[in-house]
C-alpha cells in the first residue's frame, strides 16, 4: 500500500471561495451533459421553437413585421410556460436530492463553504439553461433565415437574454425549495406549485381583477406593482411590450401606460433571482445535514 | 500522544430527542478507535459534531485544536470522512468523481493514480461508477476519504457489504494510515470484526458512552465466564457440569479460575477424550455491556 504524501499548502478557504464555486459549477454542468438533461432540454426547446417558427412565418405579410419578429414573439410566449418549468425541474433536486443520496453529508465534510455550494450549483445550472436556450432558440431563428435585419436580430437576442434571466429566477426559486425541505419529492411538489402559481394562477387572478374592475378603476401604480410581483409578467412586459413585438401583441397597449421601463423590468427580474438565492444561502447555513 | 479529537460533556438534542448525552471522548494521533453501538445509538451524530456539521446543544468539541463549528472550512481540509451510505453519480467515472473531491480539497490531480492504486481500483478508474460492484464503490469511497493524507480519518460502517478478503485489505490500509500518525475512528455496529483491528473500543448506547478501553480492558471489566467442554473417556465427576446430548459435559468458569480448573481436569491422564475452551466472543462482550446498561 503506497502512501499519498501530504498535499501542497492550501490557500485559506473562505465561505465562498471562487475556485470552489467553479469546481461545483463544472461538476453540475458535466453531470447535466452526462445525464442527457442538457440534450433533452435543448432538443425540446429546439423542436418547439422550430415548430413555432415554421408555423408562425405564414402571417407576416399582413402585419408588416419581420419574420424574425414573429419568431421572437412566439418564442417569448413559449418561454413563459416552458423555461420556468425546465428551471424548476433542474434545480429542485440540487440540495434535497444530494441529501437523499448521501453525497450532501460528504460534500459538507469537505473544506467547502455552504455559500459556495449554493452559488456553484446555481452557476452550473444557469450555464446549462443558457446553453439549451441559446442553442434551441438559435436554431429556430436560423431556420427562418439569417439575413433579417439588425433590429430584428437585436430584439431576438434581447428576448433570449430575458428568457435566460427568467430561467435564473426559477432556478433560484427551485434551489430555495430544495434547501428548505428534507425530501426530494417534497421539493418537486413545491416546484410544481410554484410553476402553477406564477405561470397560470396568478395571471388568471390578475385578469379576473382587471375584468371585474372594468379596466378603469385600477390605478396604474397598482397595476405596475401587480406586474412586478410576478416574474413571468415582468418578462412578458419586457419582451412583448417593446418595439416591433409590441405591435404584434396586446401587451403593447398595456406597456404604453406603465412606468415599468425595460431597465426597471430587468432590475425586477434580477431582484427576483437574488432574493431567493440569498434566502437559500441563509436557509442552507442553518440546515443540519 | 497528541490529542486530535476531544469532546467534553457533549449533549446533542433534536427537540425532545437526545441523540448524544453528556459524552466525553478523546482521540489521539496514531490511534485506531472503534465506536460501537446499535443503529441509532448516536454514532453518526457524534461524527457530524466532530466535523462541525452539527452544533452540540451543550459541551465543547475540538478537532485538531480548533472548534469545527467555527473554523470548519480550514480544519476539514485535514480530515477524511466516509459516510455510511453514499451513492456517487452512476454515469460519472471513478476518476471524474475522485478528481472533483481532490479539487475541493486542493489535492493535486497527479496524485489520483496513486490514490486509485492504494485502494486497488487502478484498472477501473476510467469506468463509469454504474459498472462498479458494491465493493468497488466502497473502495472509491475510501479513496476519497484518504485524499490529501488526512490527520483524522472517520469511517462510518466502512466494511458493510464487503467480503472477508476485501475487509482484511480495508483494515490493512487503515492500519497503515494509523502507523503514519493518523487518528482513525471506525463507527460500527458489529464488534466481531474489530478483534485485532482497533486499539480502543468505545461502546455507546442511546447516546451515552457505556464502555471505553482496549478489548482486553473490556474483557477483564466484564469478567464474562469462560465455557469449558469436556468429553470424558471413563467415569466423570459431573458436579456442577451440564450433560450434553453427545455425552460430553459443559460448565462455565470465571476467567480467574480457568487455569486451576484445566489443571485439575488434566491432572489424571486418560480420563478425558477431548477438551475445548471457548472464550467469550466480542458479541457476548457487547451484549454484556448493553444489558448492564439496561439493568
Amino acid at each position: 500500500m503506497t502512501a499519498i504524501p501530504d498535499a501542497l499548502p492550501r490557500a485559506v478557504r473562505r465561505e465562498s471561495s471562487m475556485p470552489t464555486i467553479l469546481t461545483l459549477a463544472a461538476k453540475e454542468i458535466r453531470e447535466g451533459f452526462r445525464n442527457r438533461w442538457v440534450l433533452a432540454t435543448t432538443l425540446l426547446l429546439a423542436a418547439l421553437a422550430l415548430t413555432l417558427a415554421l408555423l408562425g412565418s405564414a402571417p407576416t405579410g399582413t402585419v408588416g413585421a419581420s419574420r424574425l419578429d414573429v419568431v421572437t414573439v412566439s418564442l417569448a410566449s413559449l418561454t413563459i410556460f416552458l423555461v420556468p418549468l425546465i428551471a424548476l425541474l433542474v434545480s429542485h433536486d440540487a440540495i434535497a436530492g444530494e441529501a437523499e443520496r448521501g453525497t450532501l453529508l460528504l460534500l459538507l465534510a469537505y473544506p467547502v463553504g455552504r455559500t459556495a455550494i449554493i452559488l456553484g450549483k446555481f452557476a452550473g445550472q444557469l450555464a446549462i439553461l443558457a446553453f439549451a436556450t441559446i442553442l434551441g432558440y438559435g436554431v429556430a431563428a436560423l431556420a427562418v433565415g439569417w439575413n433579417l435585419g439588425a433590429a430584428a436580430w437585436s430584439a431576438f437576442a434581447a428576448m433570449v437574454g430575458a428568457s435566460i434571466l427568467l430561467g435564473a429566477v426559477f432556478l433560484a426559486l427551485g434551489l430555495l425549495a430544495s434547501t428548505l425541505v428534507r425530501q426530494r419529492s417534497t421539493a418537486g411538489g413545491i416546484a410544481i406549485g410554484l410553476w402553477l402559481f406564477f405561470v397560470i394562477i396568478y395571471d388568471m387572478a390578475f385578469l379576473g381583477l382587471l375584468v371585474a374592475s372594468g379596466g378603469h378603476s385600477l390605478p396604474p401604480p397598482l397595476i405596475d406593482a401587480l406586474l412586478a410581483l410576478n416574474p413571468t409578467d415582468a418578462y412578458r412586459l419586457l419582451t412583448l411590450g417593446a418595439g416591433a413585438a409590441g405591435g404584434l401583441t396586446g401587451i403593447g397597449a398595456l406597456a404604453g401606460h406603465t412606468a415599468l421601463t425595460p431597465p426597471i423590468l430587468v432590475a425586477v427580474l434580477l431582484a427576483w433571482t437574488a432574493a431567493p438565492l440569498a434566502l437559500a444561502v441563509l436557509a442552507f447555513a442553518r440546515r443540519e445535514p | 500522544m497528541t490529542e486530535t479529537v476531544a469532546l467534553h460533556g457533549v449533549t446533542k438534542a433534536y427537540g425532545p430527542i437526545v441523540a448524544v448525552r453528556d459524552l466525553d471522548l478523546t482521540l489521539h494521533e496514531g490511534e485506531v478507535v472503534a465506536l460501537v453501538g446499535h443503529n441509532g445509538a448516536g454514532k453518526t451524530t457524534q461524527v457530524k459534531m466532530i466535523l462541525g456539521l452539527a452544533r452540540p446543544t451543550s459541551g465543547t468539541v475540538r478537532l485538531l485544536g480548533a472548534d469545527p463549528a467555527v473554523d470548519g472550512i480550514a480544519v476539514r481540509a485535514r480530515v477524511g470522512y466516509l459516510p455510511e451510505s453514499v451513492s456517487f453519480h452512476l454515469a460519472m467515472t471513478g476518476r471524474e468523481t475522485l478528481a472533483f473531491y481532490a479539487r475541493l480539497k486542493g489535492v493535486p490531480l497527479a496524485e489520483l493514480d496513486r490514490a486509485f492504486a492504494t485502494v486497488g481500483l487502478g484498472a477501473a478508474a476510467d469506468r463509469a461508477i454504474g459498472t462498479y460492484s458494491k465493493g468497488m464503490r466502497q473502495r472509491l469511497g475510501l479513496a476519497q476519504a484518504l485524499l490529501g493524507n488526512p490527520r483524522v480519518l472517520m469511517l462510518d460502517e466502512p466494511t458493510s457489504g464487503l467480503d472477508p478478503a476485501l475487509r482484511r485489505e480495508f483494515y490493512s490500509i487503515v492500519a497503515a494510515r494509523a502507523a503514519e500518525g493518523a487518528t482513525v475512528l471506525l463507527a460500527s455496529h458489529a464488534l466481531t470484526e474489530l478483534e485485532g483491528r482497533a486499539d480502543r473500543v468505545v461502546i455507546v448506547n442511546r447516546g451515552a458512552k457505556i464502555a471505553d478501553g482496549t478489548l482486553d480492558d473490556l474483557r477483564s471489566l466484564a469478567r464474562l465466564p469462560v465455557q469449558v467442554r469436556a468429553r470424558p473417556a471413563g467415569p466423570f465427576a459431573a458436579d456442577g457440569w451440564r450433560r450434553l446430548a453427545d455425552g460430553s459435559f459443559e460448565t462455565e468458569v470465571a476467567p480467574a479460575d480457568k487455569l486451576a480448573l484445566l489443571a485439575r481436569l488434566l491432572a489424571q491422564p486418560g480420563t478425558l477424550a477431548d477438551l475445548s475452551v471457548t472464550e467469550p466472543t466480542l458479541d457476548d462482550l457487547y451484549a454484556h455491556f448493553l444489558h448492564r446498561e439496561a439493568a
